[in-house]
Formats: C-alpha cells, structure tokens, sequence
C-alpha cells in the first residue's frame, strides 16, 4: 500500500513536471511584470516553465483565441469582438482576471515650466485643439506631441478615456515605446508624451486635475491605489476556461496573493488593493 | 545548358546528357538543381504576390464591414432565427455553426448586444458610426469627420470609428522617397562619375569598396543613428521645429540608396566604350569635358535606371523611416513629419486582428508597395539592358 502511494506520488510528480509549462502572451505594458511573475515563481516551483512574451494585447487576444498562448496579458479590457472571437474558438467566454493596476503619467521636458494640467487640457492638447504651450501657462512655443504606435493598449486607453474617444492630432509622433516617448520627449523642451508612472528617468510628470475645481494629484502609489489620480487603468489576465485548473490555476492564484502583488511594487505598478482581488 | 566548346558540334542528347559527354553526372544535377533554385525564386516571388493580393482582396471588393453601430438582434429571438440568418448575424463559418450548442449562440448573441452596448454615448447619433468606413471614397477622398473643421485625410486605423485613408501614407512615403533621393542621387553619380573617370587607380580602389561597404551597414544601425545623432544636429543645423521629421529620414534614407545608385551608374559608366573616351581625349578635350559631355551623355541612360533601382530601394526602405518619423500628416514641407506604408505595416501588422478589417487594408497598402517596386524596378532593369547592348554594339 505505500509503495503505491510512493509510486502514485512520484507519477503525479511526473505527469506535473511534464504539464508545468505555462505560456504567456501579451501587452507589452505587462511583459516586464509578467517575466519577473514567472522568474519568482519558477524559483519556488521547481519544474514548471513560464514563457513570456510581448507583442501587444491585441496579439495576446489572437493568441488566446488560437490557443497558441495560455494566458493573455491585456492592459485593457476585452473587447466586445474580441470576446466574440473567444467563443467561436473555444465556446466559452475567457476568464477575466485583475492583476495589477497602472497609473498613466503625462510627460513633458524636466525644463518646462509647467507643473499641472487637467484632464481636458491634456485632451485637447493631444487632439491638437491647444497647440501653443502659452494657452495652458506655459512659455510661448509650440507643443510636439509624442503619442505610442496605435497597436498599444496605452494609446487605445488614452485615446478612449483622456481623449475621450477623439483622434489624435495628426501632427503627433508615434514612437516604438513609452521609453522612446521619455528619450523624445527629455531631449524636446517643447515635447509632452504619456505612458506608464512607473517609467520616469528624465521628464517632468505633471500633476493632473480631474477638473478645473479639483486638486491636482501627483501620479504616486499612494494616490493611484487610492483612486485620486484620474489617469489610471486595471492589468488584466485573460485565460480560457477549459484550462483554468491545476498548475495555471495555482499560477493565477499566486499572482494574486500578497506575494505576487509584492513583485507589482518592485516592478513600479502598483499592486491591486485587497477587495479588488476578487 | 551549353555544350563544352569542345563539342560544340556534338548532337544534344537527353537532357544534355549524351555519349561522349565525358561522364559528369554531378555536374548535370547541379545544373538542374541551380536551375530548380531559380524557377523555385520565381514561384516564391509570385506566390508572395498572390497571398498579399488575396488577403487585400475582400476590401478591394467591398465586403468587409467596419460600422461602429451595427443592427442588433435581441438573443430571445434566437429561435426564431433560421440557421442561415444565425451565421450571417453573428459571422459564423459552416463548420463553426455545426459544433454550437444553443448556449454558445445565445452567449453570441449576448456579446453582439454588449458591442453595442459599449459604443460610447458620443458616437451613437455620430451619422458616420453607422457607416461602412472601408469605401474607396473614405479611402482616397478626404472626408469630414466629427470634430473635424473641413473635409481631411486621416488615417486612424484604431478607435471607435476607424479612419482609413490611404493619401497620407502615400504622400509620406512619396515624401521620404524623394527626399532620399535628391540628397543621394546627385552625391551617388558625383561619387559614380569620380571614380570612374576622374580618379587616380590608387584613389579609386579605395573609394569605390568604402562606397559600396555603406549598403552593408544594418538599416536598423542607420535609423538608430539617424534618430539619436543627426535628428539633433540636422535641427541644430536647419533650426526647424519638429525635431522628428521627413527631412531627416530621408537624408538617413539616402545613406541607404547611395551605395544602389553609386553601383549602379559606376557600372554604366565604366561600360562606355573606350574609344568614345580616346577620342575625345585625342581631339584635345580635357579629362573633365570627356567625362562630363561624352560619357555622362552616353550612359545616362544607366544613370537614369540607377536612379529608378534607387527608388525601388528607398520605397521599400522600412526600418530607418519607422524609427525616424511616423506622424500620418498630409503635407509636402519637407520639415514635417510623414508616415511610409512601410512603417504602418510594420508598426500595426502586430496588432492588427488577423481577418479583420484593418489587416486586410495593410495587406492592400503591402501590395501597393509591391507594384510601386516591381514596376520600379522592372523599368530600372529593361533600361539598363538595352543600354548595355547598345554599348556592346550587339543591337
């Protein structure tokens, strides 16, 4: 009977080494998270293998919908289409969970002299309706804008919810990433970009009035997890149902705990506050 | 498939093979098998050409369908559906409808409710959310959107109501291109007709290869030290606004096309007969006057394709521009932003749903690029072969 028991323990061992490969895919906001989620955890858990990979949450929805990925990392929502596409492939709608939350900066030069914008301010300048930097107190020069590629889920984010669905003014640069928006936007007096708060080095980030009367809030973990600053957002992972059991379950549930919300902090969002972990 | 000059006589036997022939099968299949390689490049080349065009194909005709606000069925009434009006409704293959359950469609169903749901308050009597906004007229004529003062090309692929006009790109593309070459054409056959009429053999060997070791530096290279190095000087330099801007990628272009170019005319020039040279020389012209008023005249038709191979280059041409300028304004100043067609594909290929609307239209703009470069490039190529057999005198 034990000798069973052995045998049953080190075959359920086995078959677990065998099925511990997880893999990940999405958001490109995530990616630098998700990989330290996985670094941490395959440190405590030995044989089981997390691949992460970027590529953008739109990429990390086709995948899902492929079932060429596990889980999906979305720094926003599901779409309405997306979750359509979900169902065809797999007949059930994916599970939505939240992991993290990120506060979205406005940037602008270490040399401007502004200190706060609000939010309809920075809709207007980014629609290109405020081009001169002296309409929102500032010096008398013209705004670059700096904006992401439109396959990020920041730019759909600012653009649904700063610009209030409007288009971005046609003149705005897109750049690669939130780190090519902070390298412009430093060495551009009259630049103003958007991206993470975690990001930082080199630019101002503006403090931000939910409205004119309102108090502007700094983009700190204090004031994010705290729901005083406007300009924030929920991470996402989405996964299938059918697959939400065992070792990724377990994942899932790690992520969530205080442990992995630890990581959210070393990484620089901010981890979810404890009645949002569902 | 030509005899040895020894047995040029010879009869052909089968497939070159034959009696005699000093028994070289290994040759024969490498012959073959080069000969396979080449058929096969042609097959790849036009198989490229049939999948991009394929996957454009349902935009060019129409049937895709980008309308923000589309009709919405109620999910109760789903019994009352007929199977044919389920798969047309919810976009359903066959095969897809056979393995449903009637949950999987009501959730369908639910999810259709729940789009239309999330169209926000703003866009619902929006008149352009209820339209199709992949029509040739949205496509190339400029059109006033919401919010917008005047009729405009915008090209904003993603957002609520989605925005696909081509002229932005186009211009931008032709913008950068041709910005490119101004700067390098006339540096390339300077370089081209220095080397090869003016220079000393000593100057010559070294110029020529350094020339031509520009082609080998990564595009990528050149774009990051375009973005980082010369953005900042060419501003500094020219005191213009946007820091960013066509003007610097195309001079960053024009690294890339001058060593095409440069090859190119050198090698058109070097293939003027000597005797045209020697008689100029003889007659008492300087080296100058005979490189400048007999040779360039008689090849410019070879400069003339090094300047059409150029342009096939810098069209294509994607990394430098992507890192170097992407704002999808329609203007020709020079020291505006611009957006390439190859910029927007790379930069939204990624992203875009696979099937959807949007992927379909880069796959459009990818076969637009095709065209622009194989006719390029063709014409380059038929001009500088007749060249070459008129200069050869075998007309």
């Amino acid at each position: 009977m034990k000798k069973l028991a052995i045998i049953l323990a080190a075959a359920a061992f086995a078959t677990g080494a065998f099925a511990g490969n997880i893999t990940v895919k999405g958001s490109d906001t995530l990616v630098i998270l998700a990989q330290k989620w996985a670094e941490v955890y395959m440190g405590q858990h030995a044989g089981i293998k997390i691949q992460v990979t970027g590529g953008g949450t739109g990429t990390g929805f086709a995948a899902l919908q492929n079932q060429t990925t596990d889980l999906c990392n979305a720094s926003r929502k599901a779409k309405a289409a997306e979750i359509a596409n979900c169902i065809k492939a797999f007949n059930k709608r994916p599970t939505e969970y939240k992991v993290a939350l990120d506060g979205l900066s406005v940037y602008v030069s270490a040399d401007s002299p502004l200190k706060e914008l609000t939010v309809a301010q920075v809709g207007d300048i980014f629609t290109g309706k405020i081009k001169n930097w002296k309409e929102v107190g500032g010096a008398d020069a013209p705004i670059t804008i700096y904006s992401r590629e439109n396959s990020s889920g920041t730019y759909e984010f600012f653009k649904e919810h700063v610009l209030q669905g409007k288009d971005f003014a046609a003149s705005a640069q897109t750049m690669p990433g939130t780190a090519a928006i902070l390298q412009a936007v430093s060495k551009d007096k009259n630049g103003i970009g958007y991206g993470g708060a975690a990001y930082g080095a080199g630019a101002k980030h503006l403090a931000i009035k939910k409205t004119d009367s309102s108090p502007a809030v700094e983009p700190t973990e204090n004031n994010v997890v705290a729901g005083k600053y406007p300009i924030w957002r929920h991470l996402f992972i989405y996964v299938n149902p059918a697959l939400d059991k065992g070792e990724i379950a377990a994942y899932l549930n790690w992520i969530r705990s205080d442990e992995g919300q630890k990581v959210v902090k070393d990484v620089g969002y901010f981890p979810l506050p404890k009645n949002l972990r569902e | 498939m030509q005899p040895a000059p020894n047995q040029s006589n010879a009869p052909h036997g089968w497939l070159g093979i034959h009696r005699g022939h000093k028994a070289r099968p290994l040759e024969w299949f490498a012959e073959k098998f080069i000969f396979a390689v080449a058929l096969s490049t042609i097959a790849v080349v036009l198989l490229i050409f049939v999948f991009v065009a394929r996957e454009a194909f349902p935009v060019v005709l129409g049937k895709s369908n980008t309308a923000l606000i589309q009709p919405v069925i109620p999910p109760a009434d789903l019994d009352k559906l007929s199977p044919a009006k389920i798969q047309e409704y919810l976009a359903l293959t066959p095969k897809q409808f056979a393995g449903m359950d009637r949950e999987t469609l009501r959730t369908l169903m639910d999810v259709k409710v729940e789009a239309a749901n999330e169209v926000p308050v703003q866009f619902r009597d929006d008149p352009d959310a209820k339209r199709n906004t992949i029509e040739w007229n949205l496509m190339v004529k400029p059109h006033q959107w919401r919010g917008y003062d005047k009729p405009e090309y915008i090209w904003q692929p993603v957002g609520e109501i989605k925005k696909f006009n081509l002229i932005p790109l186009v211009i931008g593309t032709l913008k950068v291109t041709l910005i490119g070459l101004f700067f390098a054409v006339p540096l390339a056959v300077g370089a081209a007709i220095y080397v090869s009429q003016l220079a000393r053999p000593r100057v010559r060997e070294i110029v020529k290869p350094t020339i031509e070791m520009l082609s080998g530096i990564p595009s990528v290279v050149v774009g990051f030290f375009a973005l980082l190095v010369m953005a900042t000087f060419l501003q500094n330099l020219c005191g213009y606004q946007t820091r960013l801007n066509a003007f610097v990628a195309g001079i960053a272009l024009g690294f890339a096309v001058i060593p095409v170019v440069f090859s190119i005319a050198e090698d058109a020039l070097t293939s003027v007969p000597q005797a045209y040279t020697q008689a100029a020389l003889a007659l008492g012209s300087s080296r100058w006057q005979t490189a400048w008023q007999i040779v360039l005249p008689a090849a410019l038709p070879g400069v003339f394709a090094a300047t059409v191979l150029g342009f096939g280059r810098a069209i294509g041409e994607t990394m430098i521009v992507l890192m170097v300028c992407s704002a999808s304004v329609v203007s020709w100043n020079v020291f505006d932003s611009a957006r390439s067609i190859t910029t927007t594909i790379a930069a939204e290929m990624a992203e875009a749903v696979s099937g959807g609307p949007h992927y379909r239209i880069l796959f459009l703009l990818g076969a637009l690029l095709f065209a622009a470069t194989f006719i390029s490039n063709m014409i380059g190529d038929f001009v500088i072969h007749r060249f070459k057999t008129k200069m050869e005198g075998k007309r």
